[in-house]
């Protein structure tokens, strides 16, 4: 193999597993590190900077950086890290002197954003700083977007809401509340320099055809609007039996909620097997702890109304085949339907993109899904000036996508308005340095804990299930959050190896606890990974290869288990060995790029 | 900020047949300088002893004094062991070889402990051919008491501070052939390839098995002018030939017989395979052994490998004739026979 370019910040990047997953790649092991030092508030200020929303997304973040992360490949459970994210958020000191305020600069550019929402508040956030004047629209009275109407407060407190969305508004962002924009056209007539559409993805499905939808219409809700609607406090009960329809989080939104407002004998009926459900594990895991059935394989056949009224569902019970390709087929069972008693009906089987408002003459153009066309990388529509952004722009995903479109389309704004094409796109930050203090002392802390993952504690469900908007998760105390922190493995501070220095003493392939390092001969990828002390089976993880060294062998580290406790540099006579602190930062809208 | 070995290993660690990973032949830390070449040997007596699939309990390391006497520490932390007297390492080993012979001997000395204040020793463990792997961690100097010229550091060999040893260097492996030993190897630290197969087939070896091991000291003697530094070593390497360590092959096809690669029986019936690399030397030859070592001396060259093997050898048990059975499970009426029987073998006698 060709020796590893480390010179390119990916290689780095792409070790730390949890900031590569991350949508925003925020630098997760450098503020888990704040957090063990009990600096709160810096911690919150690194997660802010990235992903705007910390305190939420503490609470109700996807975690695509758990799956990811390293520890998850050496012990069951991964790092808590977005538990620890909140730790952050709830312990920070005052953040005000760090948070800018109405810019005192102004550049003669005016941007509307439609939509308040994660992606439209992240464009404004990254604007507003830079002496842009922001128009912001949106028909609720509230910022915050599908953060407020649709994750209850049971798992994110209005306060904490309120708290950051308030943090961009304050930026001198002009707000237009409870203002439908009905009309693309007129709005571009209006003369804004650019127009960022972050509307989300705002149309539950429903099952219009399914028999006896319209006869129980009063009893058969949309998931998404029926949890707006108790958001905006205009639904305030449910009939005691419920029936949610779909295996998503807003199906376990639904249900959750649903057993707050009256709900007695609440079941969640899923098509899919309970394992291949889209929900997150956590969150079916509380559903469940909740007194909430997960009837899965069942499929819906009818609505049952009797005189006018709906009294329940009919389901056909079905099995998963599988055909060669691991595709999916649900496949009746052939016995009877199975009838199920409710009183009202949650249909959360998905959402969809819709732009009734957006005129098809502007130069917009639609795909066959109704979907406007947008480049990926950066997010301009097909009309120069219009930028698309969260669900509204390449499908439903999650708010951590949401903000990281919403940096990118916020670079695209810059450098449009600065008449800068497109894609000359900043280069990400990054920064490299030794943490040797001296002998056996590093800069970071490498005594790895044995510590399994700690569980976050819950209030009491009696207390939960009286009040919808009594928060569950407690959220872990300092002590457990200290000792969950301790449990990252610090794959940031990364393994860098120069081949002149080396001697091939083999000290460092010699210590290395879980057998990373080897000396061998070169040879093409696959030879290589299958000659290795431990055969690197884990063809997603890259190998770090060396230039040719004095012997004419290589060294080649498999990046997988390595667990970064910097023995190898401790063992090195030589220095050959260094554990340098890397750090990546996605470069946002502003200076550099212009 | 701490010097622990954390507890985690990899998922995939293979599995030998005692089902053990290598973290079961490991020991605790090293304490030794990093890139000590001390601890490569170690490494490479762990992965031996996996490979073999030794029971860590049948073995007994034995040590004497210096940096090279520390390591039994640092491998197979569930095997016995003693750490003795500076360079009595020998006789102990002689004492606890005739009480149990079921174990397997792995004596691990230095150039101090065996060259000068033990030589006496080294020199009767050998004519005894007692059953013991001996490996001598060679690194020319003496390193616990700031790198002091040794007695295996070579005419002419320079410093750290800047002097040139005046004296003869002793050739521990020249030596022990000379005295009889029937298995007699040479290597380096650096080259895990070629030491691994020789400590295995040392261990297979019924006799005493000197395995001379060039092991630089990285803080005192891996300067410029140093006969016994990694690059020194490495320019001047010259193998007898490659070494394979072939376990338990009940079938040899012919076609390995013959110039260049040489097919040893061991006495537990695994094999040795040894490409050679130089015509005129056999293993089996004692005289071209010498001469072997004699010419590479001459050339400035160190000779590695497997240099001399008598696999006929005759071990100290064998010599003596003593029991089979380890002393600690010898019972009274084996060990305090009827009266009749001293009649008897004083009968025997007349």
């Amino acid at each position: 193999m060709e020796p590893t370019n480390v010179k390119d910040p990916e290689y780095y990047h792409k070790v730390v597993d949890c900031q590569y997953a991350c949508p925003a790649h925020t630098p997760v092991p450098e503020y888990i590190r704040l957090i063990a030092a009990g600096k709160y508030t810096e911690a919150y200020m690194v997660n802010w900077e990235s992903n705007v929303f910390p305190g939420i997304l503490g609470r109700t973040c996807d975690r695509p950086c758990e799956p990811a992360c390293r520890r998850g490949r050496l012990e069951e459970e991964p790092v808590a890290i977005c538990r620890l994210k909140r730790v952050a958020a709830d312990n920070k000191g005052d953040i005000s002197a760090f948070i800018p305020g109405p810019s005192s600069i102004s550049n003669g550019k005016k941007i509307a954003l439609i939509g308040a929402g994660p992606s439209a508040l992240t464009v404004a956030r990254d604007l507003a700083p830079l002496g842009y004047e922001i128009h912001l629209f949106d028909d609720q009275d509230k910022g915050g977007g599908m953060m407020r109407s649709q994750i209850p407060s049971f798992r994110l407190p209005a306060e904490v809401l309120d708290g950051e969305v308030s943090q961009i508004l304050n930026m001198g962002i002009h707000t237009h509340f409870k203002t439908y924009v009905s009309s693309l056209k007129e709005l571009l007539n209006k003369k804004y320099d650019a127009v960022f559409i972050g509307t989300g993805a705002p149309k539950g499905r429903d099952l219009p055809d399914l028999e006896g939808r319209k006869i129980g219409d009063k009893n058969i809700h949309i998931g998404i609007e029926w949890l707006a609607s108790v958001a905006f406090e205009h639904t305030d009960s449910i009939g005691e039996k419920v029936i949610v329809l779909g295996g998503g989080n807003t199906a376990m939104d639904c249900c959750r909620t649903s057993r707050r407002l009256g709900g007695k004998s609440v079941k969640v009926v899923v098509r899919s097997p309970f394992a291949e459900m889209k929900a997150s594990p956590w969150e079916k895991e509380d559903a469940v702890h909740e007194d909430i059935p997960i009837i899965d394989n069942h499929v819906p056949l009818s609505f049952v109304t009797e005189n006018g009224k709906l009294v329940g569902m009919n389901f056909d019970k079905v099995h998963p085949v599988y055909d060669s390709e691991g595709k999916r087929k649900l496949v009746s069972t052939g016995e009877s339907p199975v009838f199920i008693e409710a009183d009202d009906v949650l249909i959360a089987i998905g959402q969809e993109n819709s732009f009734p408002w957006i005129e098809r003459d502007l130069g917009i153009e639609f795909d066959k899904w109704e979907m406007p066309v947008v480049d990926k990388d950066t997010f301009v529509s097909q009309l120069p000036n219009v930028f698309f952004g969260g669900d509204s722009a390449l499908g439903p995903k999650n708010v951590i996508t949401a903000v990281a479109q919403g940096h990118q389309a916020a670079i695209s704004i810059d450098l449009f308005c600065n008449g800068k094409a497109l894609t000359e796109r900043p280069a990400p930050f990054t920064n490299l340095f030794s943490t040797k203090m001296g002998i056996h002392e590093w800069s970071y802390n490498n005594d790895i804990s044995n510590d399994l993952r700690f569980i976050v504690p819950q209030a009491s469900k009696e207390e939960t299930l009286k009040d919808r908007k009594k928060e569950v998760e407690l959220g872990f105390n300092l002590p457990t959050g200290f000792k969950e922190a301790q449990r990252c493995l610090n794959c940031d501070v990364q393994t860098v190896f120069t081949e002149s220095k080396c001697i091939e003493c083999d000290a460092c392939m010699d210590i290395c606890p879980t057998n990373c390092i080897t000396f061998t001969a070169n040879g093409e990828e696959q030879d290589l990974r299958s000659r290795l002390m431990v055969p690197a089976l884990n063809t997603t993880q890259d190998l770090l290869v060396s230039s040719k060294l004095a012997t004419g062998r290589v060294m080649v580290k498999d990046e997988d288990v390595c667990l970064h406790c910097g023995l190898c540099a401790e063992r090195c006579p030589t220095s050959a060995w260094d554990m340098q602190q890397f750090l990546y930062k996605v470069t946002k809208a502003g200076n550099s790029c212009h | 900020m701490t010097y622990l070995r954390p507890k985690f290993a990899h998922p995939n660690l293979p599995k030998n047949k005692l089902g053990f990973t290598r973290k079961e032949y490991e020991g605790s830390l090293s304490t030794l300088c990093a890139g000590c070449g001390h601890d490569s040997i170690s490494a490479a007596i762990v992965e031996a002893c996996w490979e073999m699939n030794i029971e860590p309990h049948k073995v007994a390391k034995m040590s004497g004094i210096g940096c090279s006497s520390k390591t039994p520490a640092y491998f197979l932390s569930n095997s016995h062991g003693f750490n003795s007297v500076h360079g009595r390492m020998p006789s102990v080993a002689t004492g606890a070889n005739m009480a149990n012979r079921e174990l397997v001997y792995l004596g691990v000395s230095g150039d101090g402990d065996s060259a000068s204040i033990g030589m006496g020793q080294f020199v009767h463990v050998i004519r005894r051919n007692l059953n013991m792997v001996y490996i001598v961690m060679n690194n020319g100097c003496y390193g616990l008491t700031k790198g002091q010229d040794s007695a295996t550091a070579d005419v002419g060999s320079k410093s750290k501070s800047g002097s040139i040893n005046q004296f003869e260097g002793i050739d521990l492996c020249g030596l022990a052939i000379e005295l009889g030993a029937t298995f007699v190897a040479q290597s380096f630290s650096g080259d895990k390839s070629q030491l691994i197969p020789i400590i295995q087939a040392a261990i297979s070896h019924p006799g005493f098995a000197l395995i001379n091991v060039l092991s630089p000291c990285v803080t005192f003697n891996n300067n410029v002018g140093s006969t016994k530094s990694y690059d020194y070593v490495r320019q001047h390497i010259e193998a007898t030939s490659t070494v394979d360590f072939v376990p338990f092959m009940n079938e040899i096809k012919t076609d390995y017989q013959n110039d260049e690669v040489k097919m040893v029986e061991m006495h537990d019936g695994s094999w040795l395979r040894l490409h050679k690399l130089s015509q005129s030397w056999n293993p089996d030859d004692k005289l071209s052994a010498i001469n072997a070592l004699q010419n590479s001396h001459l050339n400035q060259e160190i000779l590695t490998g497997i240099l001399y093997i008598d696999n006929k050898s005759l071990e100290t048990h064998a010599l003596l004739g003593t029991t089979e059975i380890p002393l600690n499970k010898l019972d009274e009426s084996t060990l305090c026979p009827k009266d009749g029987f001293l009649e008897e073998l004083n009968s025997s006698f007349r």
